[in-house]
């Protein structure tokens, strides 16, 4: 680990709120360095509760989650807002404009907001936001936000593995439910109604109630998702959220699924690392000077088949791994 | 490794005008940055601690209401504070000829951009200073 590493490092576990921003921005590039510092920080996280936000665009993640900040700055507890906007794909450019919904916070050194683009290369996001969340875990953050455009694969991936995952819809149009339907049905702990002061809130809560009891396993389910209706605008709602919360964080541990969800967290975040490794070893194996080059060559000419060439790439990069 | 460069807008003061400062941070954003925006209103305060915590190459303010010689200091006061003159900060706006450049020799403003820029010197202007961290 080099010099400035290492001092940053420390400087973290000292509090130093510039260290935590210079940490993350390595970990968002896959700075080398970066690695040796998380490695170093592991043992230092694990106490934080780490809530995730989905939903729609315009459903009011952002502002809820302010709502939650506060109120979990009133409890005496330290927070951090990781909140990922998208990356344009064709220019890799990225407005990030969640921190204008969190403007009351800004000035609360109990409260550290990072805005993230999704940059998207490699299913990075979910192992760069784990590293941010590893980050603000060790720097001592005692409940952790995630806030996720809740479309796509990658983006579900990240929620997926904090301790409460919140889906927030609002009413308007079956488009919305419509929304959850695709995947996110099964990742929600607590469901929120956004904007319940609007027209049709009260079917929005009842067609969501019926979609969570006839999905499978819902019956025999330990925990049974709450719907929760807010204004998150005016704070209403918010109270009875934050208990929602904690009423899922008490199961979590009660049930010992806290433990499970650790452990699985683990699992998702070493799995990340290996398939990238994995991949940038595919890579290299590949490019000119890697044995994959003879074998391109050979399947150009019919000679050998993709498959039995990717077989034969695998053997050479697991080779000594196995037997 | 990837790094990209990382912008923070800011809107210091009471002036309600965001129009312009969100045309440079769709320029930018096209030009492959990531650009954040705090909103409207903020005080020098809320704009530095923001640009720590989102670790930004660059800081772009822009004032309409003519009190960049009441904030522009101040925010220049507290990166040094914060030992934070690595940040690049770019001024735009409403702002006179004669205090562009006081904003320029006195207080560490990189560069005054007023009304009728082209964008692209922007991002050209920003690429040639933070392109390679």
């Amino acid at each position: 680990m080099k010099e400035s590493a290492v001092d940053l490092y420390k400087s973290l576990l000292e509090g130093d709120r510039r260290a935590a921003a210079r940490l993350i921005t390595m970990v968002e590039n896959g700075d080398p360095e970066s690695r040796e510092v998380l490695r170093q920080l592991h043992r230092y996280s694990g106490k934080a509760h780490i809530i995730g936000l989905t939903g729609s665009p315009g459903s009011g993640k952002s502002t809820l989650a302010r709502g939650l900040a506060s109120h979990y700055r009133q409890e005496g507890l330290s927070v951090g807002i990781i909140a990922v906007d998208p990356t344009s794909a064709f220019t890799g450019g990225a407005l990030l404009g969640d921190r204008i919904r969190m403007q009351e916070l800004s000035a609360d050194p109990g409260v550290f907001i990072r805005s993230m683009g999704s940059r998207g290369a490699l299913g990075g996001l979910a192992v760069a936001t784990n590293g941010v969340i590893n980050i603000l875990d060790a720097f001592g953050k005692d409940v952790i936000m995630v806030e996720t455009v809740g479309a796509g694969q990658v983006e579900i991936e990240v929620v997926k593995f904090t301790h409460t995952c919140l889906v927030i819809t609002m009413p308007g149009g079956g488009d919305e439910i419509q929304a959850i339907k695709a995947g996110i049905l099964e990742i929600g702990d607590i469901f929120v109604v956004n904007k319940s002061d609007r027209e049709g809130a009260p079917r929005t809560a009842a067609d969501l109630e019926m979609m969570l009891e006839t999905k499978p396993g819902y019956d025999g389910a330990a925990w049974k998702p709450p719907i929760i209706s807010t204004v998150a605008l005016e704070g209403e709602g918010v109270v009875e959220l934050a208990a929602a919360i904690n009423s899922h964080r008490q199961f979590l541990e009660e049930s010992g699924k806290l433990e499970e969800k650790t452990i699985q967290r683990m699992k998702a975040e070493v799995r990340e690392i290996l398939s990238q490794k994995v991949g940038r070893a595919a890579e290299e194996a590949l490019t000119s000077e890697g044995p994959g080059e003879e074998l391109l060559r050979r399947m150009a000419a019919r000679e050998i088949d993709p498959h039995t060439a990717a077989d034969e790439i695998a053997g050479y990069l697991f080779k000594g791994t196995r037997d | 490794m990837e790094r990209k460069i990382r912008v923070l807008l800011g809107k210091p003061g009471l002036d309600g005008h965001d129009r312009g400062i969100l045309i440079v941070g769709h320029a930018l954003r096209d030009a492959g940055m990531e650009v954040v925006y705090s909103g409207l209103k903020q005080t020098p305060e809320d704009l530095v601690e923001a640009a720590l915590q989102e670790d930004v190459d660059v800081l772009v303010l822009s004032i309409l209401s003519g009190a960049h010689l009441a904030l522009i200091p101040r925010v220049m006061e507290l990166l040094r504070e914060r030992e934070a003159t690595d940040i690049l900060v770019l001024l735009g706006g409403v702002i006179p000829p004669d205090d562009a450049g006081v904003m320029v020799r006195e207080h560490g403003v990189a560069k005054v951009f007023g009304p009728g820029t082209d964008t692209r010197d922007i991002v050209a202007y920003i690429s040639e200073r933070k392109g390679s961290r």
